[in-house]
């Protein structure tokens, strides 16, 4: 097997409008886990992770399991074993990370999520849509959000989101 | 409009794909007469009313959806999972 070298999906450097910034994370590793039926409980003792409720993630160290629709969840940071009583699938080429955060953070995401995002904690992530982009959103705390949408449509994100935080800020300074 | 997908909670119409009446649950049996299969692919009903159709969690959990809703007030009435609570549940 060649040695490949993992390039990043945009290379663009952070973006900052309205004291909120928009950033390129490092390649995640993805890992889909879809636990064969009634194998939850299972998987979960496995993993040393509980499998995560709709909305929910589950956390241990660097490891997170995020539900990310009906019977399925994805395992970021860390590797998952072998023998797991589910399907599993390696999806870290698929998807790009972004984060989002700062003070305008939900200000932007309004405009594109359709979904209530204030007040939101860590702990909770949404399977929903960045406009038509398929999404999984994850709260990492108060104003910071990591989105995870797919690979083949990073630029787009990035030109939706970007385009969100302009007309933020560019609202922000008539108001003052 | 909002439907409350039974796994993701109250989610925007945006997320959700129609796809037409709920008869499609009732699949005819191989052997039934003509006019049964007639009824299940072609005939429909277009009540002033309630009314059941299929909805699809596209941008959610994928879920395939049963909505109960009136078609004159616009209210949502029931939205049941098709295939049930399953195994999907897990900690909170």
């Amino acid at each position: 097997m060649p040695d490949l070298i993992a390039k990043s999906a945009l290379g663009l450097p952070p973006l900052t409008h309205a004291g909120t910034t928009l950033m390129e994370s490092a390649l995640p590793q993805i890992t889909a886990i879809a636990p064969f039926p009634g194998q939850t409980g299972a998987v979960g003792d496995a993993l040393g992770l509980a499998f995560p409720a709709p909305n929910r993630v589950t956390e241990a160290g660097d490891a997170r399991l995020v539900w990310a629709g009906r019977d399925l969840a994805f395992l970021i940071g860390a590797a998952a074993p072998d023998g797991l009583p589910a399907s599993v699938t390696d999806q870290s080429d698929g998807w790009v990370a972004l984060t989002l955060s700062g003070a305008r953070a939900v200000d932007v995401l309004a405009r594109l999520v359709p979904l209530d995002l204030r007040g939101v904690q860590r702990g909770q992530a949404f399977r929903t849509a960045l406009n038509h982009l398929p999404l999984v959103l994850m709260a990492e705390g108060e104003g910071a959000f990591t989105l995870l949408t797919f690979r083949s449509m990073a630029r787009t994100a990035w030109h939706e989101i970007s385009d969100a935080m302009e007309k933020v800020a560019a609202r922000t300074a008539l108001v003052q | 409009m909002r439907l409350t997908c039974p796994l993701c909670g109250p989610r925007d119409r945006r997320e959700f794909y129609y796809s037409g009446d709920a008869v499609l649950l009732a699949r005819p049996a191989t052997d039934a007469p003509p006019g049964a299969w007639d009824d299940y692919l072609h005939n429909r009903d277009n009540p002033a009313g309630v009314t059941q159709d299929l909805w699809y969690h596209e941008q959610g959990c994928c879920s395939w959806l049963k909505v109960t809703r009136n078609t004159v007030t616009h209210e949502i009435l029931s939205v049941e999972s098709v295939a049930g609570t399953s195994t999907a549940g897990g900690a909170a």
